[in-house]
């Protein structure tokens, strides 16, 4: 059955990458669709209860900067804030916040609800519908077709997901939900190569079982930063605290007796996991000589009294998970009320897609979020919206938009994930982005709302704040007598300190830059014959026929590919251009 | 490759040749012109002149011939140095341009910019990718012939002191909430000066390569008549200081610089060493000291009539620095009756010469050119281990601001971005290392993340 009127843009799947996109798309002005399997996990947060932290809390502020929803929604459902690296400088500091799951949805899902041009509808996917190398919509579980110029597919959590609890497996999606076995299968039989990964989770305990008392209090900062450069405190709702305890000897030695019922170490779990974020099992092996680890104990919302036991991800048997719980300060009496996990999953390697998060091979679909290899709700958002801007702007017939490495931590995540591809679930820090000077969360507006504007992404109310904001900059902060806006001193205040201390810096890498600027604009036709291009090593060669850079900034970056073989290409380009000239004359 | 970079090479193929050439294009071409030569040169005239170092010496003496953009080969403002041939004194001419704000050209690049600027046509844009590419592989070649043996052990001895560093910088900045906050702690200063002694060291052990680019400084030193100065007239060719048969001559100190087979070398003829008679005497004695603590070699001369024992070095030994390389002439063998005592293989290498009749001064010429190794480098190997210096120095200076930025504002983001730089410095010899990398050392050497 064909769904009665067609759609601009199908954005699938309603995580965080899903519900930027379609929001993206559908304030850009297109009719956009979103198709869920579940209208009432919309905005689900699927693994530790907090948004941002950092070089995460820089791509927030980065999607805020654009007019996205997750600084919004974390402003409402925030019950703790704090400003991480509060000490250090102004490029890396960064915002963090516990969220209350609940309140989350709820922000999430009303933003959805009040945007127009949007609709929701509830069925899982299981087709593509495919017009030659073009694709034209989807086709659900029970046959309805939906017609689009673009779809985006955000089904990442998790693909063909296969769940460990010890020894024991079967198969399924994030929490309690099922995997998208249809769609997965039918993604298998793209041309797109599929690897596997891997990631986990701490079982959850019920806070009533919980002796805080003998664990250290973690409040939020006071007064409470902001998300959103739109934001206001008076949003928060209430604010709670976090606590922290530890393992011990006594923990490490249950977790190191049943090393023979893990399946991380008797080889069931082929995934990479990733290094940043190992299980606790991981911890205890690979770091034998620590005596302890630290735990957060971060609460689930305000109304619940489950907690998430921040640091003790597992897929040990739920026995052990049970018994090595109950060795650590304050949980010698915890219920656990869901047993940790860990979960393979497949991803498709990003070095399949351009910069726009359009896949090569198939002509208007687009993938964002775990899909694509990453770990992360603010990786999946930061996807998501650059994918729904570009499925709006292919539905409109227009050129893609992208953002450099120099212009913001979205530029770096997708020039990384498309030019190097990823090995293990990719996640965002500070130390990835080469001109982190110049990419701070003071200044995410600065760098992208104007650009926002032009997309049609930023509302009036945030450009009428934008642009008295930087108005003030450019009077050097002074703002003679004039009332301005109550939430912008604490932003000018950050900015401007910004500037007096890196100066220097930040003159510098404006210069550098510059300089590569030409090599960035410079573009690579898609159609170059790499095969046949004199001069290249064979390595060099491989590596451009598989990324195929847009640019010959990008091509610089694959590894691999020396100063030497730039120049080949750069001679190669100005050679076919003179063979067009001499043709057309 | 960016055309708004001012590129510089040699021109003519590397190795001893009578004439060299190195070439600058880009847009900075005319300001180095003018530091390097003292003045532009009109346009497209062959221009004499003295090609000038920082001391404002001459680095060598040749033509200048100056093409302003677009009517130059590569479309750009081009400076054309015609001086001696020969791989040090090139090499030198190249890093200069390099001091002025040059950049070392990449293989084929003067070819490719002229391309790219329409001074060549398509029927040569293959023989274009041609010749990056066969550059590229000579280049490659050469860069791993410098990055051999003692250069190559300290190049990743500091590299990896310098990831290490990195490694704790980084975490601390990426994982603050773990409980490693290492900018925090003094180990961090004490660190950062390890990686700076680490540089030095590797500093002062490449001196090989400080001496091809500069020249060895030879100091001539001795007992008063001995011949020195003769010694500096006879490897000079020509009467550069006064000889009389009088003991006391030379009271100041004399420089000369001299070339063998292309490569420069410092004498310093001194005052002889015995006690002083007069104050103007004590004086020289106390410069030619001063001058033997900052000689990388001194010839001791010894007359061979009236002591063949060399005597005079055992005796004035301990006004020698203790660390200095010596090497022990015994003069006037023309009219010595006894042989000197032979090398006896313990205690400094023995050359027996006539300064006045030149006998065996060929010998001691060939004596210092291996004591400067550069019997073992071809003129590739040259340039590819002075583009690893600079890319050291450069690293070196990146470590020094770090230190600064530590001191005096305690910012550990300013300290990564200056040990970044370092590292991307280092990264021209050592192959690039990533972030990716970075954080796999990061994560194997702390226990981060939840």
């Amino acid at each position: 059955m064909r769904f009665a009127h067609s759609f601009e843009v199908i954005v699938v799947g309603g995580g965080h990458a899903g519900t930027e996109a379609a929001l993206a798309c559908a304030r850009m002005g297109a009719r956009t669709l979103l198709l869920t399997q579940s209208i009432d996990t919309l905005g689900q947060m699927s693994c530790n209860p907090a948004i941002g932290g950092i070089g995460k809390g820089h791509l927030v502020r980065e999607i805020d900067a654009l007019g996205g929803a997750m600084a919004r929604a974390t402003d409402r459902a925030g019950i703790q804030f704090r400003t991480l690296n509060a000490s250090k400088g102004p490029a890396v500091r960064a915002t963090r916040a516990q969220a209350d799951r609940q309140l989350y949805k709820r922000a999430i899902r009303s933003m959805l609800e009040n945007e127009p041009n949007l609709s929701l509808f509830q069925q899982e996917v299981a087709d593509l519908a495919l017009d030659g190398d073009r694709i034209s919509g989807v086709v659900t579980v029970t046959g309805i077709t939906f017609e689009a110029r673009a779809v985006v597919l955000t089904v990442g959590t998790f693909l063909g997901g296969r769940i460990h609890v010890g020894l024991d497996q079967y198969s399924g999606g994030r929490g309690g939900d099922p995997a998208s076995e249809r769609l997965a299968a039918r993604l298998r039989e793209l041309p797109l190569r599929v690897g596997r990964l891997k990631t986990g989770t701490p079982p959850r305990l019920d806070g009533r079982t919980l002796d805080f008392s003998v664990m250290g209090p973690q409040p939020g900062d006071e007064p409470p930063p902001v998300f959103s450069f739109v934001g206001r405190v008076s949003e928060h709702p209430r604010q709670v605290n976090c606590f922290i305890t530890k393992t011990n000897e006594r923990t490490h030695d249950i977790i190191r007796s049943a090393s023979d019922r893990s399946p991380m170490f008797t080889g069931m779990i082929e995934g990479v996991g990733p290094r940043y974020c190992p299980s606790v099992e991981d911890k205890v092996v690979r770091f034998a000589d620590k005596s302890s680890h630290q735990i957060f104990v971060e609460p689930e919302g305000l109304e619940t009294q489950e907690v998430y036991p921040n640091g003790i991800s597992t897929s040990l048997p739920f026995d052990v998970q049970q018994q090595f719980v109950r060795t650590i300060a304050g949980f010698e009496h915890a219920h656990l009320t869901r047993p940790g996990y860990a979960i393979e999953y497949d991803y498709f390697d990003p070095r399949d897609l351009s910069a726009s998060l359009a896949t090569k091979h198939l002509q208007g679909l687009f993938f964002a979020g775990q899909i694509n290899g990453t770990t992360g709700y603010e990786e999946a958002a930061a996807q998501g919206l650059m994918a729904g801007i570009n499925a709006g702007l292919h539905a409109r017939g227009e050129a893609p938009w992208t953002v450099k490495r120099s212009e913001a931590y979205l530029g770096v995540l997708i020039d990384d994930l498309v030019t190097r591809g990823t090995r293990e679930p990719y996640r965002m820090f500070t130390s990835r982005a080469e001109h982190r000077l110049l990419l701070r969360e003071d200044n995410a507006d600065l760098r992208l709302t104007a650009m926002g504007r032009k997309l049609g992404l930023v509302d009036d109310e945030r450009w009428r704040l934008f642009e008295e904001k930087r108005s003030l900059i450019d009077a050097g902060g002074a703002a003679a007598g004039a009332q301005i806006d109550a939430r912008l001193p604490a932003q000018l205040q950050a900015e401007l300190e910004a500037r007096l201390k890196y100066a220097g810096y930040i003159k510098r890498q404006e210069e550098e830059v510059e300089r590569q600027r030409r090599n960035e604009e410079t573009a690579l036709p898609a159609d170059l014959d790499y095969a046949t291009l004199a001069g290249l090593s064979h390595e060099v060669r491989q590596q451009l026929l598989l990324i195929r850079p847009a640019t010959i900034g990008q091509a610089g970056r694959v590894p691999g590919v020396t100063p030497a073989a730039v120049s080949i290409l750069l001679v190669h380009l100005k050679k076919r251009s003179l063979t067009r000239r001499s043709h057309v004359a | 490759m960016d055309a708004t970079d001012t590129i510089v090479a040699q021109a003519t193929p590397p190795g001893r040749g009578g004439i060299g050439i190195v070439r600058l294009s880009g847009p900075k071409t005319p300001e180095i012109a003018v530091v390097l030569l003292g003045r532009l040169p009109p346009p497209r005239m062959a221009t004499f002149g003295r090609f000038l170092d920082t001391r404002q010496e001459p680095i060598d003496a040749g033509l200048a011939l100056f093409f302003p953009a677009p009517h130059s080969y590569t479309g750009e403002h081009v400076l054309e140095l015609q001086g001696h041939g020969g791989p040090v004194v090139q090499e030198a001419l190249v890093a200069r341009a390099v001091e002025l704000g040059a950049r070392r050209a990449l293989p084929g690049e003067f070819t490719q910019r002229a391309f790219l600027n329409d001074k060549l046509d398509l029927t040569q844009a293959e023989a274009i990718a041609d010749l990056i590419d066969a550059g590229s592989r000579v280049a490659a070649r050469a860069a791993m012939r410098s990055l051999q043996g003692e250069f190559s052990v300290m190049v990743k001895g500091v590299t990896e002191t310098l990831i290490d560093l990195r490694m704790y910088v980084e975490a601390a900045l990426d994982f603050a909430e773990e409980e490693i906050d290492f900018l925090a702690d003094r180990a961090l200063g004490q660190r950062l000066q390890e990686v700076r002694d680490h540089f030095d060291e590797v500093e002062q052990s490449a001196r090989q390569g400080r001496l091809l680019r500069e020249g060895m400084t030879v100091v001539i030193a001795g007992r008063p008549n001995a011949g020195k100065s003769s010694l500096l007239n006879r490897l000079a060719g020509y009467d550069a200081a006064i000889v009389t048969p009088l003991p006391g001559t030379t009271r100041d100190v004399l420089r000369e610089r001299i070339d063998i087979d292309g490569m420069p070398l410092h004498v310093l003829d001194t005052a002889g060493l015995r006690t002083a008679l007069d104050l103007a005497e004590e004086e020289g004695i106390r410069r030619a000291e001063a001058e033997m603590l900052r000689a990388d070699r001194v010839l001791f001369v010894i007359d061979a009539i009236e002591d063949p024992a060399g005597n005079a070095y055992r005796e004035e030994r301990q006004r020698l620095p203790g660390d200095v390389a010596v090497t022990l002439v015994f003069n006037k063998c023309d009219l010595a009756i006894g042989v000197p005592v032979a090398d006896t293989g313990s205690g400094p290498p023995r050359i027996t010469l006539s300064a006045a009749t030149g006998q065996g001064i060929d010998t001691l010429r060939a004596h210092l050119k291996s004591c400067m190794g550069y019997h073992a480098l071809d003129g590739g190997t040259v340039s590819a281990r002075a583009r690893h210096l600079e890319a050291l120095a450069r690293a070196r200076a990146h470590v020094e601001e770090a230190v600064r930025q530590l001191a005096e504002r305690r910012a550990g983001e300013l300290v990564a971005e200056e040990l970044r730089a370092a590292q991307q410095a280092l990264g021209e010899i050592t192959g690039e290392f990533t972030t990716e990398d970075l954080l796999g050392r990061i994560f194997s050497g702390f226990c981060v993340g939840k």
